[in-house]
């Protein structure tokens, strides 16, 4: 296989996802939205920190509105919106037309067609939950499509390292939502903190479902939804698709088909190792966060070897 | 919309469907009482359905503009323009006949220039074409061929006998437009296909042009490796490019993909560097190799002519095919048929003047105004001279361009193209087209069932290229049932 078209392959199935994940957050903010007291007001700012596009947020908007917030990373020409998402899902599988099934590509067309007429009436709160979801279905559908008609040679392979390790990276942004970015602006100062607790509960549950997890999480872990088992369940479970360690073992599983691997595996396994030996209830007392920035420094690192070994030309 | 034949009236021109108002041609007629039957609402949903199909499939060609390139959907026409199966076999034997003889052409001025001692065709005109490449002097590609792939330009003049207009030798496109419209014709009209024609099918063109690429591979192999070299995502053919390599299975290289080491040709591949045997490169000569051609190329690769004239690969078209090209050229591929074959012509060319020839010229400037002039080297419809439609101030222009490079330039009659129905606002209209067939040689050869109708969708023009507001047409052989 070509290197730049593995390239391509592993960018379309990257952005892909990254569209799917970007529409499951924002749904998730959405709902969490109705279900938190009137007067409440959510960290919009908080999603565009996550997403790691704040710089460019504020360069463009004064003021960290909802609808600012939606606007930018659902419908604008920014390079990080849903829609620009599904734009270069799209521009990378035409540029890979000759090895990727002819219905992937079809389906990805009318996505963002689809994409491009409607996604900017989902600034308005009406019509965006169902927006979102569609998006979402068909995101699962072109994957679907492609888990069923490509054969398990080097094309997907690329396909499911990329989808894999955005997968990872997209979750720990998540867990970030509930661990400390949403929080503080949840609790304010005169908030005390057993009128706060429901609403905690509210999130995580939240977050669970934006992941599609909480059925699972549900069958799986006994207790009660708090933070702990939540966190530790994203991150940590080996079976959860959307999990960071499951996601870390597929590429694993999917490396072993690839040539001249080492150096690429090694950087999983050590990021592996990271994720399943993290003490997350001494992790929750400190702050979540640096742990979570260093994982997603790992899987940065792992986006370089791919690069490196794959992608860039032999001379 | 309904459509009504009575109000079809094709004027002065011949149409292929309809004789005289109100009366359709065989084989065309039941094509065209089921265009009758229709409603107008079944009409508007078929041709939407069309659109919808093109938009959803992808089938796009790219416009360069000054606000840059844009990626526009294919202009395309539901009704399919048909063809009898007897008429074609004939037409395909001629196109067949012509790209035999135009390869023992380009084979022996590159080697012996037997031509030129017989005193065919002068030498000076070939040795002054600026698609002759000396560079290319004593090479025998595989089975003597240079030109793998033609595209035959053809029209039906006045009485609706078919008649070459040009040979396209370099990097003839158009032919994934040619699947890709049978693809949506199916879809809006398969009561056609199931219960009232014998259709020829043409989903079998990919597996030709492998089976031609596969056969010229200098290394014996059952699985050569074929790769179609495509200048990248902004050449208004990509799509083609990609279509192709697709439904043969082949890579879709460019040039910064390919390395030449040691006269050999290999791919950056994720296993490292792998070989290429046959290269289907849909880039220009000049832009082949830096290091013999244009220096400034980038979509080229450094030492591939020096690879291919080794024999360590093959490439199609050959560098130096399009010296066949050349319009003035293609005034003598008659007398080619005739010269290496032995055999009479079995389609006619269009008849030319050459501004060379200092009578011809004569009669070509005195008659400006009557003629199409048209430049020897140019591709997609620019540089012509319409005469009848040209203002006083275009003619005189290129009376001066004639005259300052006689070589440049041939010149034809006006002819009334033939016509077809297309589905306009609210009615059907006559529109003129053309049809482009592709050839492909090596061991043996093989001719498209059809080929791609172009459409000229102004009233009264000519100008078919998509370029330039061109649509098309599915093209269907039909044979008795």
């Amino acid at each position: 296989m070509l290197s730049r078209v593995a390239e391509r392959v592993y960018w379309q199935a990257r952005y892909l996802e990254r569209a799917e994940n970007m529409a499951r957050l924002l749904n998730v903010f959405s709902t969490l939205l109705l279900d938190l007291p009137p007067r409440t007001k959510l960290g919009w700012h908080s999603l565009v920190e996550i997403t790691g596009t704040d710089e460019a947020f504020d360069a463009k908007y004064k003021q960290a509105l909802e609808r600012n917030v939606i606007r930018f990373l659902l419908s604008d020409n920014n390079g990080y919106s849903v829609l620009d998402m599904l734009a270069l899902t799209r521009e990378n599988a035409r540029t890979t037309r000759e090895i990727m099934p002819m219905e992937a590509f079809e389906q990805i067309n009318n996505l963002y067609f689809f994409a491009k007429e409607n996604l900017a009436n989902g600034v308005a709160r009406g019509p965006r939950h169902e927006l979102l979801e569609k998006i979402i279905a068909s995101c699962q559908q072109i994957s679907g499509l492609m888990a069923g008609s490509m054969s398990r040679g080097a094309a997907y392979s690329f396909v499911r390292l990329g989808r894999s390790l955005e997968r990872a990276d997209m979750t720990t942004r998540i867990v970030d939502v509930g661990s400390g970015n949403l929080l503080p602006a949840l609790s304010g100062a005169d908030v005390l903190p057993e009128v706060n607790e429901p609403y905690e509960n509210t999130l995580w549950m939240n977050i669970l479902r934006s992941q599609s997890a909480y059925q699972m999480y549900r069958q799986n872990v006994k207790h009660r939804v708090n933070a702990e088992d939540v966190v530790k369940f994203l991150l940590q479970d080996e079976e959860f698709p959307r999990a960071v360690t499951h996601a870390l073992v597929t590429l694993t599983k999917v490396l072993g088909k690839l040539p001249n691997n080492t150096k690429v595996s090694k950087q999983v396994e050590k990021t592996l190792r990271i994720v399943r030996q993290g003490k997350i209830d001494q992790l929750l007392d400190r702050g979540l966060l640096p742990y979570i920035d260093r994982l997603q420094l790992e899987i940065a690192m792992i986006h370089q070897e791919i690069a490196k070994t794959w992608f860039l030309p032999n001379k | 919309m309904r459509v009504n034949w009575k109000n079809y009236n094709p004027g002065n021109f011949y149409d292929e469907m309809i004789s005289t108002p109100g009366y359709a041609r065989q084989p065309s007629r039941r094509l065209a009482s089921h265009l009758k039957s229709l409603t107008h609402e079944e009409l508007l949903q078929k041709k939407l359905a069309a659109e919808l199909a093109i938009k959803t499939m992808g089938i796009s060609f790219t416009v360069y503009s000054d606000a840059g390139n844009i990626d526009r959907e294919w202009p395309f026409d539901i009704i399919p323009r048909i063809i009898a199966e007897k008429e074609w076999n004939s037409t395909s034997l001629g196109l067949q006949q012509r790209l035999r003889a135009l390869n023992c052409f380009i084979h022996d001025i590159y080697n012996e220039q037997k031509i030129f001692k017989d005193k065919i065709i002068p030498k000076e005109l070939i040795l002054n074409s600026s698609n002759f490449r000396k560079e290319c002097m004593g090479i025998k590609p595989r089975f003597d061929v240079w030109a793998h792939i033609c595209g035959t330009d053809l029209i039906k003049d006045g009485s609706g006998e078919f008649c070459v207009l040009e040979d396209n030798l370099r990097v003839p496109s158009g032919v994934s437009y040619m699947l890709e419209n049978r693809r949506v014709t199916k879809r809006i009209f398969p009561e056609l296909f199931e219960d009232d024609y014998n259709i020829r099918p043409i989903t079998e063109y990919p597996d030709q042009l492998f089976d031609t690429l596969a056969a010229i591979s200098p290394r014996p192999s059952d699985y050569p490796e074929v790769a179609v070299l495509t200048p990248g995502v902004f050449n208004s053919a990509y799509f083609e490019h990609s279509y192709l390599a697709q439904r043969m299975g082949a890579e879709l290289v460019e040039g910064s993909d390919l390395i030449v080491e040691k006269d050999k040709v290999f791919m950056k591949t994720i296993d490292g560097l792998s070989q290429v045997d046959v290269i289907y490169r849909r880039i220009d000569d000049l832009f082949l190799d830096p290091s013999v051609f244009n220096k400034n190329s980038v979509l080229g690769v450094s030492g591939l002519f020096k690879a291919w004239v080794k024999g360590n690969v093959a490439l199609a078209n050959a560098p130096g095919a399009g010296v066949a090209d050349d319009k003035i050229i293609y005034t003598y591929v008659p007398q080619f048929i005739k010269y290496y074959l032995g055999e009479d012509p079995i389609l006619p060319n269009v008849p030319s003047f050459l501004c060379i020839d200092k009578l011809q010229r004569q009669y070509v400037l005195q008659n400006l105004d009557k003629l199409v002039v048209k430049p020897a080297n140019e591709s997609g419809g620019y540089g012509m001279l319409i005469g009848p439609q040209a203002s006083k101030k275009e003619l005189a222009e290129f009376a001066r361009r004639i005259k300052a490079d006689p070589r440049n330039y041939m010149a034809q009659p006006l002819i009334s193209l033939s016509t077809v129905p297309v589905l306009c606002d609210r009615t059907v209209e006559p529109r003129h087209v053309d049809l482009r067939p592709f050839v492909l040689q090596a061991d043996k050869s093989y001719v498209t069932a059809g080929g791609l109708t172009r459409v000229a969708m102004v009233k009264g023009s000519y100008i078919v290229n998509s370029s330039q507001g061109g649509g098309s047409k599915d093209t269907w052989i039909v044979g008795d049932n």
